[in-house]
Order: C-alpha cells, then sequence, then structure tokens
C-alpha cells in the first residue's frame, strides 16, 4: 500500500496548528484591542450635534457654570440636558438672527425639543447616579475631561466598567470639596500634593464611604 | 457530525447570548415610541397639583431667618445663576451683557437699595422685562437665599469701617481706632 502520507506531512501538520494558534491569539488580541480603542470607547471623538452648542464659548468664554443648564445634577440621578427655554434666556436677545441657532428658535416656537446626540452614555443596564458623586465632591472634570475646552462635545474617559471600579476602590485621591465640583481647572490643587494629603482620606472617613460596599455588583447593576 | 464539532458549535452559539446586554429602559428625556408626542417625559394632565406644592407655597411666601448658611447658599446660587449677566458684585457687567444682551441696572441702584427684599423674590419667580423668569432653575427657598445675598452685596458698598470687625479693619489696611 502506498504512503498516504508524505514525508513533509507532519511539518505542515505543525505548521497548521501554529499558523491556527498564531490566527485566534491575533483575533483575540485584535477584540481586546478594539474593547479598548477609542473607536469602541468614543473617548475624544466629537459627535455633530443639530446646533452646534460649543462649551468653551459657553463655559470658558461666558464663565457659565454648569448647573446653570445642567441643573439636575446635584439632586437626581441624571444632570440633564438644557430645556429650549434655557437656550433662550440669552438667546432671545443674542445671537438673534443667527442660521446657526434657527433650530433652537424653530423649537422654542413649536414646542419640540432639541434631539441632541448623546455623547457620555452607559449601557440601560448600569445605574449611574450624579447627585452621589457630586455632594461627595468628585469633580465634573473627572469623568468629563475638560469640556469647558471643548468646542463639540466628546467623551472624555471610556465608560468601562474597569474605569468606574477603579476610582471605587480607592476614591480619595479624587475628592475634591463639594461646593467646587464644577471647577475645571485643578492644577493648583495637583501642584501642591503635600497640602492636600490628607484630605480625601479624612473625607472617605468623614461621609463613611466603604469602597467593599462600592465594587459590589448590585451598587450599578440591580 | 462529530461531538467536538457539535460542542464548538454551541459554544459559538452561546457567545451569541446577551441577555445582560440587552435591558431597555426609558431614562428621563429620552424619545419613547409609546406616546403621541414621541417623549418620555410626559406632561401632568391639566390641574394636577404637586404632591409637594404647599410646601414650595409656603417656603415661597414665608422669608427665612437671616443666617450664615443662607448667605452661602445664596452666594452660590446667585453665582450659578445670576453671575453671568450681574457680574460677581452685582453691577450689571456680566459676560453676557458684553456680548449684547441689554445692561441690567446695578444692585446698587438707590431704587433697588431700598426694595424689600421680597422684590428680588418675585423677580426671580416672575421675571422682569427681558430677563426671562427662574422658576424653573431656582427652588422657593433658594430664591430668599439669593435675595439674602444680594442684600449683602448691597450692604458691601454701604458699611462704615465702624461695623468691621477688628480683624478685617486690620486686613484692610485701616488703622484700628476705625
Ligand atoms: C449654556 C448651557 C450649558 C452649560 C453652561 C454647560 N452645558 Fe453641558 N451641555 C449643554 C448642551 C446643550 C449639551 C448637549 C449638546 C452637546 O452634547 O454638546 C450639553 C452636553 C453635555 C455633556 C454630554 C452629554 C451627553 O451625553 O450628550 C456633558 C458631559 C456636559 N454637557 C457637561 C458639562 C459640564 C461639566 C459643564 C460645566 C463645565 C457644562 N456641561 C456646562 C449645555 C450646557
Ligand atoms: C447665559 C447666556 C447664554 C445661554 C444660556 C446660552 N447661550 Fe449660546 N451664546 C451666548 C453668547 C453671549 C454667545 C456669543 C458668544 C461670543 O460672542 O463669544 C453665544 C453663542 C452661541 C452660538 C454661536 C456659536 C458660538 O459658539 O459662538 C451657539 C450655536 C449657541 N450660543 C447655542 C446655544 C444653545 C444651544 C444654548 C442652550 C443650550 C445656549 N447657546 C445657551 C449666551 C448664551
Ligand atoms: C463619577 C463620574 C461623573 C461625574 C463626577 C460627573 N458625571 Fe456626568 N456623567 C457620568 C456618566 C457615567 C454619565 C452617563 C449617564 C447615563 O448614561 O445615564 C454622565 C452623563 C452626564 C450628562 C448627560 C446625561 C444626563 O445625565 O442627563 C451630563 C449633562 C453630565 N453628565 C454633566 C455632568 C456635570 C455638569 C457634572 C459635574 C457637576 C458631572 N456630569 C459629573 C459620569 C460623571
Ligand atoms: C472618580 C471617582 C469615581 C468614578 C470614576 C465613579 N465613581 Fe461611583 N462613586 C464614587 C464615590 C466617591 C461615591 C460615593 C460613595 C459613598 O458616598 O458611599 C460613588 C457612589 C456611586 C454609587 C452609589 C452607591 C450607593 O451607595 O448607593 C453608584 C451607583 C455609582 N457610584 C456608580 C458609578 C458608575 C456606574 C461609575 C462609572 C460609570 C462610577 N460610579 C464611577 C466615585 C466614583
Ligand atoms: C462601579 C459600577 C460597577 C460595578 C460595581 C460593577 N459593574 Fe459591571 N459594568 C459597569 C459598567 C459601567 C458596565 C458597562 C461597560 C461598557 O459599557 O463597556 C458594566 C458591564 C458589565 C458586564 C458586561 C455586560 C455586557 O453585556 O457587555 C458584565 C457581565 C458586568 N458588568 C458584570 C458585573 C459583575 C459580575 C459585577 C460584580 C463583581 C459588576 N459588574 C460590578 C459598572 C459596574
Ligand atoms: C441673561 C441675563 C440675566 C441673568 C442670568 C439674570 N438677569 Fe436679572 N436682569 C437682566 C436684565 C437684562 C435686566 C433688566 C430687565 C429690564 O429692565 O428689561 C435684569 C433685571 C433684574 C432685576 C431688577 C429689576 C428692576 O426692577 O429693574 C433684578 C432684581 C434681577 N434682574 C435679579 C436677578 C437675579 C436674582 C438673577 C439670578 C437668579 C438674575 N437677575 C439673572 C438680565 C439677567
Amino acid at each position: 500500500m502506498a504512503q498516504i502520507f508524505t514525508a513533509s506531512a507532519d511539518t505542515r501538520l505543525r505548521a497548521f496548528f501554529l499558523i491556527m494558534l498564531l490566527v485566534v491569539l491575533g483575533v483575540a488580541a485584535f477584540a481586546g484591542g478594539l474593547a479598548d480603542s477609542t473607536y469602541v470607547t468614543m473617548v475624544g471623538w466629537f459627535r455633530d450635534q443639530p446646533v452646534p452648542f460649543s462649551h468653551q464659548h459657553h463655559v470658558q468664554g461666558l464663565g457659565i457654570d454648569c448647573r446653570y443648564c445642567h441643573t439636575g445634577v446635584e439632586t437626581s440621578a441624571q444632570a440633564g440636558l438644557p430645556a429650549t427655554h434655557v437656550c433662550m434666556t440669552c438667546h432671545s436677545q443674542v445671537w438673534t438672527g443667527a442660521p446657526l441657532l434657527a433650530l433652537v428658535r424653530q423649537s422654542f416656537a413649536s414646542g419640540t425639543p432639541l434631539e441632541w446626540n448623546r455623547v457620555a452614555k452607559v449601557p440601560d443596564y448600569v445605574y449611574f447616579n450624579h447627585s452621589i458623586h457630586v455632594t461627595r465632591g468628585v469633580p465634573c472634570v473627572e469623568c468629563h475631561g475638560r469640556i469647558d475646552e471643548m468646542p463639540l462635545t466628546a467623551r472624555a474617559q471610556p465608560f468601562q466598567m474597569q474605569w468606574c471600579l477603579s476610582c471605587h476602590r480607592d476614591p480619595a485621591p479624587h475628592l475634591r470639596p463639594p461646593e467646587q465640583v464644577t471647577q475645571m481647572d485643578w492644577s493648583d490643587w495637583e501642584r501642591d500634593p503635600q497640602a492636600h494629603k490628607d484630605y480625601g482620606a479624612l473625607m472617605v472617613q468623614a461621609y463613611g464611604i466603604e469602597p467593599d460596599k462600592l465594587v459590589q455588583c448590585n451598587t450599578c447593576h440591580r | 457530525m462529530s461531538w467536538p464539532l457539535l460542542l464548538c458549535l454551541t459554544l459559538a452559539l452561546l457567545a451569541g447570548c446577551n441577555e445582560m446586554g440587552s435591558q431597555p429602559r426609558y431614562d428621563n428625556a429620552e424619545p419613547s415610541a409609546l406616546f403621541a408626542d414621541g417623549k418620555v417625559l410626559q406632561a401632568p394632565p391639566e390641574g394636577t397639583v404637586a404632591q409637594d406644592q404647599p410646601q414650595r407655597d409656603r417656603a415661597l411666601s414665608n422669608r427665612p431667618a437671616m443666617s450664615a448658611a443662607l448667605l452661602k447658599r445664596g452666594q452660590e446660587r446667585y453665582a450659578i445663576n445670576c453671575v453671568p449677566c450681574h457680574d460677581a458684585a452685582g453691577d450689571g457687567h456680566g459676560t453676557v451683557p458684553a456680548r449684547g444682551f441689554p445692561q441690567p441696572p446695578s444692585f446698587h441702584e438707590q431704587r433697588l437699595v431700598e426694595a424689600p427684599s421680597r422684590y428680588f423674590v418675585d423677580v426671580i419667580t416672575h421675571g422682569h422685562g427681558v430677563m426671562y423668569s427662574y422658576a424653573d432653575r431656582v427652588e422657593p427657598a433658594d430664591r430668599w437665599a439669593i435675595a439674602a445675598y444680594i442684600r449683602a452685596l448691597q450692604t458691601s458698598r454701604n458699611a462704615s469701617a465702624a461695623q468691621l470687625s477688628t480683624i478685617d479693619r486690620e486686613a484692610l489696611g485701616g488703622d484700628r481706632g476705625g
């Protein structure tokens, strides 16, 4: 009977297994990389909006506090996007004829809300709550980045579970005085770490924050 | 089919299960297919009275006692809601008027210094001329806090050195006798 396998078959089989292994590893690495890439986490990708609203102009330029527009942030789970009449508080008088704002005026006249494309969002199976973070003094910039330097809004942090957990395991270094949560520039604070070295730890004690409980699944998944 | 292949197929199919990933839930201000106007947030039927309405009415009609906490709260709320136009000192030279919004009056005008605190609460509640109402953004109790803070701003222009504490006077560089 003739030989079924040639002499090189063994080598080819080994090569095949090696290639399969490399492909599997490659796919895994690609999937892992993709999941962490900004393409999936949306970090730094500006979204087009129906009205090109600029935080840079309104927050940095005009010095308007976040809570002027995001009124729910201290008291409820959601920060809330401003109603059209909040824009019209000023835009009934400034930039009244600007084509950029035509949609705002139209929305105001017709009573249909503007439809913003959401930037900062976690999936529906996650329960997030602004008021607890804000009243404990986690500043907006910690999670939303330098919004005041964004001409169009982009996500600043990957809203992945590991990101939430990395802070929940040890929130102390992230805490600031609650009355200054909307402050964007903390370089003063960070320049002299010695001066505030105990602040976070003391606050964790004062508020009774228990990191063990903060990392339990049912804190965020209910 | 051999069992290892079957196992592989089942595993591959399992990977498609994502019960956790799809738990749709309505959040505030999201679109909804349920209602004719397409909004999750429905306006309450006409004639509805909020449960806390009596409390809010009471907060609006009764002026709270002056306290340091009230002033502090007022300072914060004033900075959030009023400073863009009325500026931190109450002169009306905010950043928004600088970009073409009508100039608000200074809180240090004689007319406004003489106005009762309730007048400021009313302006916040109902608006005034081109200034919109802030009733939906500033809670009744906070309106009194802002009014109290405006009073403090006004006093700061008219206080005599004798009313200050020794420490404040020293900080200002005046002599001890005042
Ligand atoms: C003048 C009103 C105004 C002010 C002041 C303001 N915002 Fe916004 N903000 C908006 C509007 C309108 C949107 C929706 C359009 C967009 O995403 O750019 C928005 C969107 C956002 C979003 C993205 C929400 C999402 O999921 O789409 C974040 C985060 C945010 N703002 C944070 C802040 C922070 C932090 C501050 C203070 C530093 C601030 N905003 C001040 C009006 C304002
Ligand atoms: C407190 C006053 C105020 C509020 C509230 C406000 N704006 Fe403005 N906005 C301004 C002023 C003043 C300018 C002109 C900025 C300049 O000249 O630098 C402006 C400019 C703009 C522009 C022109 C482009 C730009 O960025 O300069 C757009 C678009 C705009 N606003 C959208 C909005 C929207 C949408 C809202 C509601 C969420 C809003 N604004 C709320 C005061 C306000
Ligand atoms: C601990 C992190 C964290 C902090 C601090 C934080 N946010 Fe957020 N923010 C989030 C997350 C997560 C979401 C997405 C929530 C969702 O999808 O339900 C979000 C969503 C938003 C939105 C859009 C949706 C909404 O909730 O209505 C706005 C506006 C916003 N944040 C503003 C602010 C402002 C203003 C502050 C500071 C006063 C702030 N956030 C502080 C994490 C944070
Ligand atoms: C920068 C730090 C930080 C980040 C990032 C952060 N958190 Fe928190 N979180 C806190 C602190 C501090 C508390 C307050 C704990 C307390 O007072 O017991 C808190 C509390 C909470 C609570 C309330 C817990 C309770 O006891 O009811 C929830 C829910 C929560 N966080 C969800 C999230 C989610 C979801 C994310 C990610 C999208 C997130 N957090 C990201 C710091 C953070
Ligand atoms: C601090 C809040 C927080 C805690 C605590 C937490 N998670 Fe999560 N989890 C999240 C967020 C936010 C996401 C969404 C991540 C994303 O969108 O990429 C998530 C996603 C997940 C997913 C992915 C679901 C999918 O379909 O992709 C699973 C599974 C999960 N969590 C399980 C757990 C388990 C198990 C625990 C307890 C050990 C836990 N989580 C604790 C915030 C939390
Ligand atoms: C968008 C700019 C703007 C903001 C923000 C604003 N105001 Fe005004 N305010 C005005 C203008 C303009 C006038 C003058 C209105 C007129 O005479 O038509 C005014 C007038 C007033 C007056 C004087 C009424 C009179 O008798 O002349 C008071 C009091 C007042 N505002 C209080 C407040 C308080 C308190 C806040 C914060 C909750 C506030 N305003 C926020 C623009 C603003």
